[in-house]
């Protein structure tokens, strides 16, 4: 096999929550490129159209289904629409997530409720669709979207910590349940990344805290998290499960 | 619509110049390979002159263009002559493969200083001297580069059986760190590939010597894939480690074990 081939993901039908910007729009993107038919679930009616259009120009099949990950009801229907219509699904990336920077001592339980339940239990019951799915087939790859709060801790958004730093563990566990069904499950922990997430915080000192604490210097960009998604939703990824990639330009480890 | 060219360019390694230190069997050689086939021209750095040969022709069967150096990576002159040669016959060396490396079984109660810095010299020295080289010219010509160090899922656990193995790989993670917060100014990415157990002539010992069956038995086990990887699963990694897909991960490990390693 060639290398480049090896990143191929032609005929692979991919899913992406919140794939109608940011970071997900980008993995969503780098899909379509490699060749692969792509599903975006996520809220905005808009964007998810705008998207859509977007993949369906780089040539992929594309498809966008209306969904938030909150309502449990609307979850196992999203997927068996994708699957009707794109075919069994290869890829599932847990990207959606949300932050409510509210403070641990000051901020209501229903914030703390909403965060979990769309950055964790979503990403669980979604995955576990995935692999049921995948299972038949004795093939997958389930991609989680991490945080750098995976591993640091956060002054102000305990819950998102708490959600993607239990996210890391979720990685791990269902690697380890699933392996002997030939399917991958790994997390991608972005770092400061160029999203309507992290926009506000150009105008605070905070941002020059980042650039200088990250090597790189600078934020990364939705793109930059499409390679390390294409690596693990390829065959050229089949021996790593469990793993966690790092798209940080460094910040995790200065 | 061409679906998939894109992708491939963001992959694509065609005019860039890679040195692979062990690049003549097991993983190295799989490394080699891959970077070949990805476009780039490969220049092997190791001691066996007729596996060096063996490598070298299947790189050029590739349309490669290649070098195999005869090179000790323990002896400090050679290795500057041979980093030296490849700059002169391939170009300025723009991706960097630490990958040479060996281990002594023995627990560190019965390991002579002789073998402990062995062990250090050729897989973790011999790394920090050819990144100095390598970064130094990637830093001159100011286009950046990519250093692929290839440590061991060794270098995050205690063992009693290759111990200073494991001390070598877990230091060659800190140069990687160290490196990449360094050189990140030059646009200069460095990373980790930490395998797990792979089929290769490294790990015979247990696949194959009757007094390591139980340890086989309990790495089987303990590995969720249940089984060895093969060095061609490894390629893939290296190759988006030394591509533009990875522009943005800098000091990171990249684990490639089955999972072995998070159970």
């Amino acid at each position: 096999m060639s290398a480049p081939a090896m990143f191929d993901l032609a005929g692979r039908v991919a899913a992406v929550t919140g794939g109608n910007g940011g970071i997900g729009l980008g993995i969503a993107r780098g899909f379509a490129e490699a060749g692969a038919a792509v599903a975006i679930l996520a809220r905005d009616e808009a964007k998810n159209h705008a998207a859509r259009d977007e993949l369906i120009a780089l040539g992929a099949r594309a498809l966008a289904v209306r969904l938030d990950v909150t309502d449990r009801a609307a979850l196992a229907p999203a997927m068996a629409e994708v699957e009707r219509e794109l075919g069994p699904i290869d890829i599932l990336v847990n990207n959606a997530g949300i932050a409510r920077p509210v403070g641990a001592t000051r901020g209501e339980l229903a914030d703390w409720d909403r965060v979990i339940e769309t950055n964790l239990n979503a990403a669980f019951i979604l995955a576990r669709l995935a692999a049921r799915s995948m299972i038949a087939r004795r093939r997958g790859k389930i991609i989680n979207i991490g945080s750098e709060y995976s591993l640091f801790g956060n002054p102000i958004a305990h819950s998102y910590s708490a959600s993607k730093g239990a996210l890391i563990q979720l990685t791990k566990s269902m690697a380890v349940e699933l392996a002997a069904h030939n399917i991958q499950v790994n997390a991608i922990v972005p770092g400061w990344i160029e999203s309507d997430m992290t926009a506000p915080m150009k105008s605070r000192p905070f941002y020059q805290e980042v650039l200088r604490r990250t090597p790189a210097a600078r934020l990364g960009t939705p793109a930059e998290c499409a390679g390390a998604a294409i690596f693990l939703a390829s065959s050229a990824a089949d021996f790593v499960t469990g793993a966690t990639l790092f798209v940080d330009g460094g910040y995790s480890i200065k | 619509m061409d679906t998939g060219s894109a992708s491939r360019r963001l992959f694509d390694l065609t005019g860039r110049v890679a040195l692979v230190t062990g690049g003549n069997r097991g993983l190295g050689r799989a490394i080699a390979l891959a970077l070949a086939d990805a476009g780039a021209a490969v220049a092997v750095l190791a001691r066996d002159e007729a596996k060096n040969r063996e490598t070298l022709d299947a790189l050029r069967a590739r349309d490669s263009r290649a070098l195999a150096l005869k090179t000790d990576l323990a002896d400090r002159p050679q290795v500057a002559n041979a980093f030296a040669t490849v700059e002169r016959e391939l170009g300025p060396v723009e991706i960097l493969v630490n990958n040479a490396g060996f281990a002594i079984l023995k627990g560190v109660l019965e390991q002579t200083d002789e073998e402990w810095d062995q062990v250090l010299e050729t897989n973790l020295t011999a790394a920090f001297r050819l990144s100095r080289m390598a970064a130094r010219s990637m830093a001159a010509r100011g286009r950046g580069g990519k250093i692929i160090n290839v440590s061991s899922i060794a270098g995050n656990f205690g063992t009693p059986v290759f111990p200073s193995y494991a001390v070598s790989k877990g230091g060659m993670q800190q140069l990687t760190r160290c490196l990449a917060v360094e050189l990140a100014p030059h646009n200069i990415q460095v990373n980790s590939l930490l395998p797990g157990w792979f089929t290769t002539d490294m790990t015979d010992w247990i696949r194959n010597w009757p007094e390591y069956a139980e340890a086989l038995k309990e790495m089987i086990q303990r590995t969720p894939r249940g089984r060895f990887g093969e060095p061609d699963e490894l390629a893939g990694a290296a190759v988006f480690l030394a591509s533009r897909a990875s522009d943005h991960m800098t000091g990171s490990d990249l684990v490639i074990d089955g999972g072995f390693s998070v159970r």
